[in-house]
């Protein structure tokens, strides 16, 4: 494994707990949404947009960007929190998702918020979707690559192992997916409700390339995103093994906090965890 | 009346091969019936643009998105059938509400499908298409006005459906004929009563007002190509000057192209009006000829549809 300077991976680390607490106030303020999901993604997204990604957030329109699409659309306060502290729109901004005339819409708006590259929230679409931009980049010879988050409730979905065939099929080795296994979906646990393992050897028998990591460690996502570039003529899979609800004690592996706002105590004990003042 | 009956569908291959030529920006995506809808044209022009999905609609909808939030013009094609309630989610959140470039061309629509039966015909498929915020339905008269929609949409942005059936359908406009989405045009001058067809419909309410003028009724007819946007001007000017509307579309009565008109009607000048259309009912295998008598859709149900309108006129 490659050797990664600890203070840059402990700002990386820093980030995803910034996105941790914003995702937490987002809610928190809204009244609604999905704190679960949103915090069990949350170091993927660190990693990508402030190390993986060749981004630009003063361009969201440069063509040569590399693409991410979350594809569980319902962690959209992780995503805008990543957003903002990216610098794509102002962190004072994010107070306002869910609210009447917010380009912060419950689940992500490609037309509303800048930096989101495609709309999501029904779910099992955004791998689809990451196979059009990915051939597209093929078709017109760009080296940008396509990242999609996936949840892993999205499993069930029918169109998820279409997309998973169509991008083997077309070679797509510009495309890596992240699956968020938190093993939690909103009715139970997921090898309760429609059983999904074993999910590496059905990713593989798809053809791709399948890595198995710890989804909340810095270097492991780091280092099995580098490995999936270097993966030709078929795509990647990063299973991210993950807890629902990390970094908020009494969320994590919690049914609870799929898709419900933390009361104020709550909301005051989450602030106390992640360092974050209660505003 | 004689019209030469020809092929919706060559005139899209054709045209998409046209487009191929003229800009790169242009892909096809289609799902194991490319032989059949005709952009196997384009595949054997263009095999690097061409993207073919397997029997997987939704993944092709959502993979069609994706080329079109990375520039691309994506033309989607299978059975309208398949095309529209198979992947009805993945055209309304990946398509619709983005507001994505994306042409959804289906062939295969309607009842003329003939011996696949129900299954495969649907009457429908406007109804699906037309509630969905930002999409474009059209439903083109002939092969020649094919050629000229498929043209045209390729020109303008967003999601846009164009719905052309399987069966060869008579020739009733020209090469000098123009596509104007925003215009419908009046295909036969009348003062009487207005007959306001779509697709197919359209030769067969000409046919009627030829009917309806050995009884000294001079009936105008409207090829109401795009139903959405709809020429509002052109339906509400006919029904103020000619006191009637009969609506004839190969597709169901409920929330067809009928249904769509007597909107605009109810709101704008009450006029009697009769719908001539597929019943709330699926339909079965059988010849073209012989499903168009069965399900009400025939040259007389128009004219009995226009001497009812005329009666309560009075």
């Amino acid at each position: 494994m490659e050797v990664y300077d600890g203070e840059f991976i402990s700002e990386l680390e820093t980030t995803a707990r910034k996105i941790r607490l914003h995702s937490i106030k987002m809610i928190y303020h809204a009244g609604s949404g999905h704190p679960g999901g949103s915090l069990s993604c949350a170091d993927v997204l660190a990693a990508l947009y402030f190390h993986i990604m060749k981004h630009d957030p003063k361009r969201p329109d440069w063509p040569d960007r590399d693409r991410f699409v979350l594809s569980k659309g319902h962690a959209a306060p992780a995503l805008y929190a990543v957003l903002a502290e990216a610098g794509y729109f102002p962190v004072e901004e994010l107070s306002s998702l869910r609210k009447m005339g917010s380009r912060l819409q419950g689940h992500p708006c490609m037309n509303k918020t800048p930096g989101v590259e495609m709309s999501t929230g029904s779910l099992g679409h955004g791998l689809a979707a990451g196979n059009g931009m990915a051939l597209a980049a093929k078709l017109d010879r760009k080296l940008h690559r396509i990242y999609v988050l996936c949840g892993d409730g999205e499993m069930d979905v029918g169109e998820t192992w279409e997309a998973a065939m169509l991008a083997s099929h077309y070679k797509l080795d510009n495309v890596t997916a992240y699956i968020d296994r938190n093993k939690l979906q909103l009715d139970g646990p997921t090898e309760k409700i429609m059983s999904l393992e074993p999910l590496a050897d059905k990713w593989k028998a798809f053809g791709w390339h399948v890595i198995e990591i710890n989804g909340h460690n810095m270097k492991e996502i780091i280092h099995a995103t580098n490995e999936a570039k270097g993966v030709k003529g078929r795509p990647t899979v990063i299973i991210c093994h993950t807890i629902k609800g990390k970094g908020v004690s009494y969320m994590e592996g919690s049914l609870h906090f799929h898709g419900k706002a933390p009361s104020k105590q709550e909301y005051e004990q989450a602030m106390k965890e992640l360092g974050g003042d209660v505003k | 009346m004689k019209w030469k009956m020809e092929s919706q569908r060559k005139q899209y291959g054709k045209a998409l091969v046209e487009l191929g030529k003229e800009r790169g920006d242009i892909v096809v995506l289609d799902a194991d019936l490319s032989s059949s809808t005709r952009t196997a044209d384009f595949a054997a022009a263009f095999p690097e643009r061409f993207f073919n999905c397997g029997i997987a609609e939704q993944n092709m909808m959502d993979t069609a998105a994706g080329f079109a939030a990375s520039g691309k013009t994506a033309f989607v094609s299978t059975f309208a059938v398949f095309g529209t309630g198979r992947c009805y989610d993945q055209i309304r959140q990946s398509i619709a509400y983005p507001k994505l470039n994306i042409k959804i061309v289906v062939s295969h629509a309607g009842i003329t499908v003939g011996g696949d039966g129900a299954s495969h015909q649907i009457i429908e498929d406007i109804a699906l298409m037309r509630v969905l915020p930002n999409m474009t339905v059209i439903v083109p008269v002939d092969s020649p006005e094919t050629y000229r929609v498929v043209k045209s949409i390729a020109k303008s942005k967003g999601p846009c459906y164009v719905r052309i059936g399987r069966a060869d359908v008579p020739t009733i406009t020209d090469e000098n004929t123009k596509f104007d989405v925003n215009q419908a045009p009046v295909m036969r001058e009348g003062k009487d009563i207005t007959l306001i067809g779509c697709g197919i419909m359209v030769s067969k309410c000409l046919e009627a007002a030829e009917e309806l003028s050995k009884h000294g009724v001079d009936a105008r007819v409207v090829n109401l190509h795009t139903i959405k946007p709809m020429d509002e001007k052109t339906i509400v000017r006919a029904a103020r000057e000619t006191g009637g509307v009969v609506t004839a579309e190969e597709h169901s009565v409920m929330m067809g192209m009928g249904s769509a008109v007597a909107m605009v009607l109810v709101e704008n000048f009450h006029v009697p009006m009769k719908r001539v259309g597929i019943p709330d009912v699926f339909g079965e295998s059988g010849a073209c000829d012989e499903l168009m008598e069965k399900y009400g859709l025939t040259v007389d149900n128009i004219v009995e549809a226009a001497h009812d309108v005329l009666r309560r006129k009075k």
